[in-house]
């Protein structure tokens, strides 16, 4: 059962080749074995209760095509009475008091929820190493990192211990760990999908999306999860499209991007081989490539590594130690409650960006640093707009690398590189995917398509057809 | 040496609607603590602004009721710093783009001239929760109710010269505020709460001298006293060769005094940035003039208009706008067809003594305005004198009925009945020859007397422009 993917165990359980009990069963069984450590928390009686639920929905015809089927939410998205600690220390008491948007949509269509992923701390990282609840194992190969800061969700997919699961992405944390561990990953456009009850890390740059097995489940699931929140001011108020009409559109004559920036020296070349590989697919497909410039791309990683800290700085304020969460024990006053609840309670990395973005906002450096990066952010968004009043799609690899051995970065610039491709689409709020293309070394690589604003109907399509012709997307790694 | 004082004000009014600014949690006071704070005013993590329409409207009716320029594209920013009861650990406010630009208003100075108040900016922004520390021995409590409840801040130009015209122009946003809806103006329960910022410097200077900000300051009374305070505290530094300090202070009632809560070295660096979670604010030119044409008679138009319409003076028209309120109270009273000078002599005198006598608002006065009015009616239609109806006004004010009820029921009906005028004059000239004489002989000042004379007799029912006149006839 575990190897099929959304669609397909929608039609089983339509058919009742077996229950949503059973899938789930099997499932929690699968994660229970599992050495991934991909979950920070199993929700077996939920999930269970969830599924019969599902049961009767379905026993009565009145499901959805997503009713029953079992998932992971990454740890980042509130679920009532659930653990919801965004892979951090401070928040590994909290249990969350409401549902997130996200959460609830997922809720109404009766899907049934495994447990909660494992992530960087606040989705602050790139290899899942910056976890409370300790680093991830990627299913192609247990020395090596899955990627972050989805890495827990994008492990739980490939090692199928969940069909699909959910994932935010800020610069990356969708698409780098979705390439790393061969699976298919989109972050939508900034404002598609609702940010109520999804820890803010970065307000203007975070993004929840799917990450699944294919990119038709893809649509399924952003189908449900996609729309305006009247409690989300920056979601869109736009209609949603129903995302697979258009997924068995012919791609013939999409004018393909492809931006010589992210083809620099820092890439592998065996990444390069697969992307180029992949491109050819394309071509042969009716899709006609060009080369394009991204020129400002260059500043995405300084940009970024501005804006990003400078809105968490602010973000995490509320982790005081108050109200909820980790309280550090017997503070002598209220100085020292909040110096060690938040000493103790953040990991190095968070600290580490807190402290940048409140430097970066200080007075007499917030014109040089945080206005400065808005207005290259602004350059970068340009260079967008202007290469897409020529082309439909840019393509070009999600990672410079594939998956690298655990704690074999320890520099943080260095681990900052591993975002170099994914960070600008963040900046300029574009949608992202990721989509396996390819194997360096027996690990996956993924190609990375990027899109116009509100294009995920071009995206998936384009993804979707690729899958068509190749089988990347369903090769499983060993012994699942 | 001759100082001059230099005073502007912050004015923080609670803004009255019925959820908060970025939640949907009731704003009502006197809750149950932390029964009225929402997962958003707790800012549990993942949660999200989404700003209450109403209070722009808001922000904008005043903007307009102080012809400020008003900003169609303004911007929320989070101001950081960390206190328990600021649930975010930052504050949404407005820095660099409030909604409301420059304005001004005009303020009655001492002298009876008057004078115009430049506002620099009002901006909107969320309150923060309580803290309570005297109530447990060992901890503070945090009662967040209060949390996310709607503000404009109201920020004047430091063109105040005494700590009197400071609470004059206090007064006169309170009674705005007030005219245009948008705030209760209740200080006891904090709707409406002054900062001000006090800085003295050599008579003919052009330098500001540097400021110190004072906080807690609950009412008018403790406005002028504090400044005032405040102003000596200066004066004594600087005649003493020293320097002020920029700081805030906080005043303490109880003694009188204010002292330092924190110097500009201790201040934060508030670390302003946009806020990424909501949109900027953008007015569109039809929702400003709807507004516009939406505004009721703001208070300088209705005392242009009891001057020109009623002929009230300047000081009458004056003192009757000042509270909204009592502007009510004086046009139901008009409204009733109450003669409009007797109505405005009686709302400033007597309603006025006995309501600040009990410490009790208009609003909840024991004598409605259509009562007065009756009363005000029985003067000019000379059922009553002026001083019989001080002593009915005593009554109605005990509650013992109405108007003509007491009238009657005490015999305080004026005498109209000319003969039996005519016959205690009679009387009165018979027992007094020695008077009468002097009268005649020319000192009229005796008058007076006579008249005395029969009020006395007809425990004062007389009506004296009557008597007046019988007496004239008769003594001549």
């Amino acid at each position: 059962m575990h190897t099929l993917s959304v669609a397909e165990l929608s039609k089983s359980l339509k058919n009742k080749e077996f229950s949503s009990v059973e899938l789930t069963q099997h499932y929690l069984d699968r994660i229970n074995r599992s050495d991934l450590n991909a979950f920070i928390t199993v929700t077996d009686e939920l999930a269970l209760s969830q599924a019969r639920a599902a049961d009767a929905k379905l026993a009565n015809g009145s499901g959805s095509v997503l009713t029953g089927i079992p998932f992971a939410h990454k740890d980042i998205f509130c679920t009532k009475g659930v653990k919801t600690s965004a892979g951090s220390k401070i928040l590994d008491p909290f249990i969350s008091p409401y549902d997130a948007t996200l959460s609830h949509k997922l809720n109404i269509e009766n899907m049934v929820m495994l447990g909660k992923t494992n992530m960087d701390e606040f989705a602050m990282g790139s290899s899942n190493e910056n976890s409370f609840y300790g680093p991830v194992k990627n299913p192609w190969n247990k020395k090596m990192v899955p990627g972050g800061s989805s890495g827990g969700s994008a492990a739980a997919v490939a090692g199928r211990l969940s069909p699909f699961a959910t994932g935010t992405d800020t610069g990356g944390s969708i698409r780098q760990p979705s390439s790393l561990c061969g699976i298919t990953g989109i972050k939508p456009t900034y404002g598609r999908v609702s940010r109520y009850g999804m820890i803010a890390y970065a307000s203007s740059l975070d993004q929840a999306g799917p990450m699944t097995q294919t990119a038709e489940d893809a649509a399924l699931v952003l189908n449900a999860i996609a729309g305006f929140d009247e409690k989300d001011s920056t979601s869109a108020l736009r209609d949603v499209p129903d995302y697979t009409k258009s997924l068995r559109d012919s791609i013939k004559g999409l004018k393909i991007g492809i931006p010589k920036e992210f083809f620099s020296d820092g890439l592998d070349s065996s990444v390069e081989k697969v992307i180029t590989e992949s491109m050819k697919e394309f071509e042969a497909m009716g899709a006609e490539l060009q080369q394009i410039s991204l020129p400002n791309s260059a500043y995405a990683i300084p940009t970024y590594y501005i804006v990003a800290p400078c809105e968490c700085s602010s973000n995490l304020s509320r982790l005081d130690g108050v109200r909820y969460g980790y309280r550090c024990k017997d503070p002598k006053d209220l100085n020292d409650l909040y110096l060690r609840s938040r000493s103790e309670g953040f990991g190095d990395e968070v600290k580490r960006r807190i402290m940048i973005g409140t430097y970066a906002l200080s007075a007499g450096y917030y014109d040089a640093y945080y206005l400065k990066a808005q207005k290259v952010r602004q350059l970068i968004s340009e260079d967008f707009k202007k290469a897409f009043q020529n082309v439909d799609l840019i393509m070009g690899p999600v990672s410079p690398t594939t998956a690298f051995e655990l704690g074999a970065i320890k520099d943080p610039v260095s681990m900052y590189l591993a975002d170099i491709y994914t960070l600008s689409a963040n900046l300029a709020g574009l949608p992202g995917m990721s989509i396996p293309a390819g194997f360096s070394n027996n690990l996956p690589v993924g190609l990375q398509m990027i899109g116009n604003y509100w294009s995920e109907e071009v995206l998936l399509n384009a993804a979707h057809q690729f899958q068509t012709q190749t089988d990347w997307h369903s090769v499983l790694p060993e012994n699942i | 040496m001759a100082w001059e004082t230099v005073i502007g004000l912050e004015i923080h009014s609670q803004l009255n609607t019925k959820s908060k600014i970025f939640s949907g949690a009731s704003t009502e006071f006197g809750a149950e603590p932390n029964t009225q704070a929402c997962a958003v005013d707790l800012g549990l993590p993942g949660v999200l602004p989404v700003l209450n329409k109403e209070v722009v409207n808001m922000a904008l009716r005043f903007g307009l009721a102080v012809n400020a320029k008003i900003n169609q594209h303004s911007i929320f920013a989070r101001k950081n710093y960390f206190y328990p009861d600021l649930p975010k650990g930052y504050q949404i406010s407005q820095f660099e783009i409030p909604i409301v630009g420059k304005g001004a208003i005009d303020i009655s100075t001492e002298e009876g001239g008057a004078k115009m108040v430049g506002i620099t900016r009002a901006h909107l922004e969320e309150d923060a929760g309580k803290s309570i520390h005297d109530l447990y021995e060992d901890h503070s409590a945090i009662d967040f109710n209060r949390a996310g409840t709607p503000l404009l801040e109201i920020v004047s130009e430091p063109d105040m010269r005494s700590a009197k015209e400071a609470v004059t122009y206090a007064k006169k946003i309170h009674a705005l505020v007030q005219y245009i809806g948008i705030c209760d103006g209740n200080m006891q329960e904090g709707s409406f709460r002054c900062d001000a910022n006090v800085s003295i410097r050599k008579k003919g200077s052009k330098k500001l001298g540097t400021r110190a900000e004072l906080k807690n300051i609950n009412s008018f009374k403790f406005l002028e006293k504090a400044i005032n305070i405040e102003i000596e505290r200066q004066q004594d530094i600087l005649e003493d060769g020293g320097e002020v300090v920029q700081e805030t202070r906080l005043y303490d009632a109880v003694k009188n005094e204010t002292r330092s809560m924190r110097t500009k070295e201790e201040a934060n660096d508030y670390r302003y940035f946009p806020d990424p979670d909501l949109l900027p604010v953008d007015i569109e030119d039809e929702m400003l003039t709807e507004i516009k044409n939406s505004l009721p008679e703001l208070p300088t138009e209705k005392k242009n208009r009891f001057i020109s319409e009623i002929g009230l003076s300047d000081y009458d028209a004056e003192n009757l706008t000042a509270q909204k309120s009592l502007a009510d109270y004086y046009e139901v009273m008009l409204n009733d067809g109450a003669e409009a000078k007797l109505s405005a002599n009686w709302v400033m005198g007597e309603l006025s003594a006995a309501l600040n006598k009990n410490q009790i608002d208009v609003q909840d006065s024991p004598i409605s305005a259509r009562e007065l009015s009756e009363l005000v009616k029985r003067i000019s239609d000379d059922t009553i004198s002026g001083k019989i109806a001080k002593d009915v006004f005593k009554a109605m004010w005990k509650g013992n009925g109405r108007v003509d009820d007491i009238i009657e029921s005490q015999g305080l009906k004026q005498m109209t009945d000319v003969g039996a005028i005519e016959d205690i004059i009679d009387g009165i000239i018979a027992n007094n020859i020695e008077q009468v004489k002097q009268f005649k002989a020319g000192n009229t000042k005796l008058l007076g007397y006579f008249v005395g004379q029969v009020m006395k007799a007809t425990q004062g029912k007389a009506n004296p422009k009557q008597v007046n006149k019988i007496l004239n006839d008769k003594l001549s």
